[in-house]
């Protein structure tokens, strides 16, 4: 438990600092608003309708293609610990899971499925 | 009260409320913020259990990863007017509550019994050592390994399937 | 930790059959649109794992590979072969039908390919953790292949059904898999029976498995975990289906004989109750509502619900024989689902029509070839001899009765009797009844036609000499 005290308290910092210069402007700024200044600012040009539209949904296969490798990611993370201790065996063995990905990512590439359009 | 248990009703405490916030809430973008409020919980519950990979990897995945797949597909989604997410009553809701009480109930039984002798003589003494990362990485990488590889094919067709069904036919 | 050869050895088929989905995948983004070339590929990487599989299963021992993970003898063998067939039939049908439907595309081969793999890992897992991937990884290859054909509305709604469904129930799955775990330590599947003796009465333990068999009863479509299974086989393109009826169930019911084993079923009778209901409410279910279908696909899909419910019978039978003929059962179920899905993908048009009860009416002067290999497989399906659905149907109810479920097999036989009047009528709209539209041919093309004789013909050798696949199946258990 008592290891984890450094943690806690990292946590605790990064999470003051957060909402602290978030919010420090709004605490001691001065406040004087104008019916000018509350409008809504888009480089001088008249908003004309709502920001929140749909998305396409190749914003969706981006993602969906960022998790995937995100998850291969993951499992680097436990064999970079043991690297050494696992040896000759344990680089033979990322080596195929990589190689067996990057069928998956020489197959995206030539699909096209980076290309925006 | 030793810190150990301080820290788990804490986190427990907190993982419930979120959870409970979550589902109450109208817009669909506050329902993810409170999500990933308890993932983060759970991510503190695993450390108490002394499963430090398991609580990295909840907090790379869930919070990282799968937090910025959900908020993609509320937006691809422009659910718009939130107050639209109400849900109606009926029968089929009425036996769902029903049975998701009896799960409820179920599970609590098992919390009680899960001192019972016969489970703990039953148990494995090498399964308690396994949550750190040398731990979990040294069963992945070792008699795990067929399981690893294969779950690179398991990504691989997932990458297949989202090139399919999302890709525009070119 | 060193792997031996023996290792590979083990799971040289699975080995097989990934890496052709590899090397599919590589040629279809390479050389975009040789898809002559990845289908025969594919037909190629499959017949060698079933001949690997079977040269195998004749007198194998049963042990393990890769540190516990792979259990090698016949059982796994043998099943592999099941989804070899299934594969290669599907492939075979597959390529006229994909061209009809405008969904020519390498990466169907390529998933295709996977859900075998899956399949493969479900059967020869002798452990859970190893089990579970290998259901993820057929669930998610049928998840893309139900919603395959994007500009179907249909489909894609299968798709997305199939998989929102299947997804919550791999989470019950996984979570009973987490209470075995927690209750036991362990995650090796030989380990169920000795546990399900010692903690018979822990409610983790026991509640874990029932999770697990609800995860289970999902993947076969048995009542009350059955509603997806008319939507997703109507809507997925029709090989998918047939692929996913008779693969996907066969990989599923490996799972139940592995995990729900006679010994761990005979240690936990509350749980074989609970099974044996499950059973008889499926067949019940199964066949009265797929007398009321009109759509063919629709018919196959309760029916569907309907053999999962006899299948069970002869798991919860409990012993050597119901065992036995589970994989007899799931054999046949193969050949005659596949068979009776691929005329369905003959007679449909681009469109999803073509494939109601009317629409067949006549049809023995349309296409007389097809009408007589539909016959065969309809007189199979029902269970009339000599055809190979008899004799499973004789072997799960002859174990349930050995197992002391005499009730169920007497509903079994009631509700075949029932199922004989849809799959029957289709037979007499077929050959004794006029069509309306007599001048419009069917064209059977040839890989498909190759596909159906190839089911018939084992539909008739295995109804006529049954000891061919049983001299198998006793090295099984």
């Amino acid at each position: 438990m008592e290891q984890y005290i450094p943690i806690v308290i990292m946590i605790g910092v990064g999470a003051a600092a957060g909402i602290v210069f978030t919010n420090i402007n709004r605490w001691i700024g001065p406040k004087r608003p104008s019916e000018e200044k509350l409008s809504t600012y888009e480089s001088g040009m008249e908003p004309v309708r709502s920001a929140r539209e749909r998305f396409s949904v190749k914003f969706y296969l981006v993602a969906m293609l960022f998790i995937v490798f995100d998850v291969e990611i993951v499992f680097m993370y436990p064999w970079a610990v043991l690297f050494r201790q696992l040896g000759m065996f344990g680089f033979v063995e990322m080596v195929v899971f990589i190689a067996i990905l990057l069928v998956g990512y020489i197959y995206i590439l030539k699909k096209g499925a980076l290309q925006w359009h | 009260m030793t810190a150990e248990s301080l820290a788990f009703f804490f986190l427990a405490a907190f993982a419930v409320s979120t959870a409970i916030l979550m589902v109450l809430q109208r817009n669909p973008v506050m329902s993810a913020i409170c999500m990933i409020g308890t993932f983060f919980s759970l991510a503190g519950l695993y450390l108490l259990l002394h499963a430090q990979l398991l609580a990295v990897l909840q907090v790379v995945i869930y919070t990282g990863a799968i937090m910025v797949l959900v908020l993609f597909v509320i937006m691809l989604l422009n659910l718009g007017d939130e107050a639209r997410l109400r849900e109606r009553y009926d029968l089929a809701m009425g036996v769902g509550t029903v049975l998701a009480a009896g799960f409820v109930v179920e599970l609590f039984f098992i919390l009680f019994y899960s001192g019972d002798p016969a489970l703990r003589a039953s148990m494995d003494p090498r399964a308690a050592a396994l949550g750190t990362v040398e731990g979990m990485g040294g069963a992945l990488f070792g008699r795990f390994v067929l399981p690893f590889e294969m779950t690179s094919v398991l990504l691989l067709v997932a990458v297949v399937g989202a090139v399919v069904l999302a890709k525009r036919k070119g | 930790m060193i792997m031996t050869p023996q290792d590979y050895i083990a799971a040289l088929p699975l080995g097989i059959v990934a890496v052709t989905a590899f090397l599919v995948l590589l040629i279809e983004a390479f050389r975009d649109g040789s898809v002559r070339v990845t289908s025969w590929l594919t037909a190629l990487g499959l017949a060698a794992a079933f001949f690997v599989a079977m040269t195998r299963v004749f007198g194998a021992a049963p042990g393990t590979a890769f540190f516990g993970m792979y259990a090698t003898g016949a059982f796994p063998d043998l099943m592999t072969a099941v989804f070899c067939v299934s594969g290669i039939l599907t492939v075979l049908l597959s390529s006229a039908y994909l061209g009809k439907e405008h969904l020519v595309q390498g990466e169907y081969y390529a998933v295709l390919l996977s859900a075998v793999a899956g399949m493969i890992m479900m059967a020869a897992a002798a452990d859970l953790v190893f089990f579970f991937l290998g259901l993820e990884l057929m669930s998610i290859a049928f998840y893309i292949l139900a919603g395959f054909a994007r500009g179907r509305l249909m489909s894609n709604e299968a798709g997305l059904k199939y998989f929102l469904l299947g997804a919550f129930s791999t989470g019950f799955l996984l979570y009973g898999i987490a209470l075995v775990y927690g209750a036991t330590g362990r995650t090796a599947i030989s380990a169920i029976p000795s546990h399900s003796l010692a903690l018979a009465h822990s409610p983790v333990f026991v509640v874990g498995l029932a999770l697990v068999l609800v995860g289970l009863l999902f993947k076969v479509a048995a009542f009350p975990f059955h509603m997806w299974a008319p939507d997703v086989y109507e809507g997925a393109p029709t090989t998918v289906s047939g692929f996913m009826a008779t693969g996907g169930k066969a990989a599923a019911f490996s799972g139940f004989l592995l995990i729900f084993s006679p010994l761990a079923l005979n240690a936990l009778p509350t749980l074989s109750d609970v099974i044996s209901l499950i059973a008889a409410a499926s067949m019940i279910l199964g066949n009265i509502v797929a007398v009321s279908q009109t759509s063919i696909k629709r018919m196959l899909a309760y029916s569907s619900i309907a053999h999962a419910g006899y299948i069970l019978a002869g798991v919860v039978a409990g012993n050597r024989m119901g065992a036995e003929g589970v994989i007899f059962y799931l054999a046949a179920y193969t050949l005659m689902n596949i068979g009776a899905f691929g005329v369905v993908s003959i007679l449909e048009s681009g469109d999803g029509t073509g494939v109601t009860y009317d629409e067949c009416a006549g049809l023995s002067r349309r296409a007389p070839v097809l009408s007589g290999l539909m016959a065969v497989f309809m007189f199979s399906l029902t269970g009339i001899p000599p055809f190979a659905g008899f004799f499973g149907k004789y072997y799960v109810f002859a174990g349930a009765i050995g197992g002391g479920y005499t009730w169920l097999a007497i509903i079994g036989v009631l509700m075949s009797v029932v199922s004989a009047s849809y799959y029957l009528r289709l037979v007499v709209l077929m050959y004794f009844k006029e069509g309306t539209e007599r001048n419009s041919s069917v064209s059977v093309p040839a890989a498909s036609l190759a596909a159906l004789v190839i089911a018939a013909i084992g539909l008739l050798g295995l109804g006529l000499f049954p000891s061919l696949l049983l001299q198998l199946t006793a090295w099984c258990f």
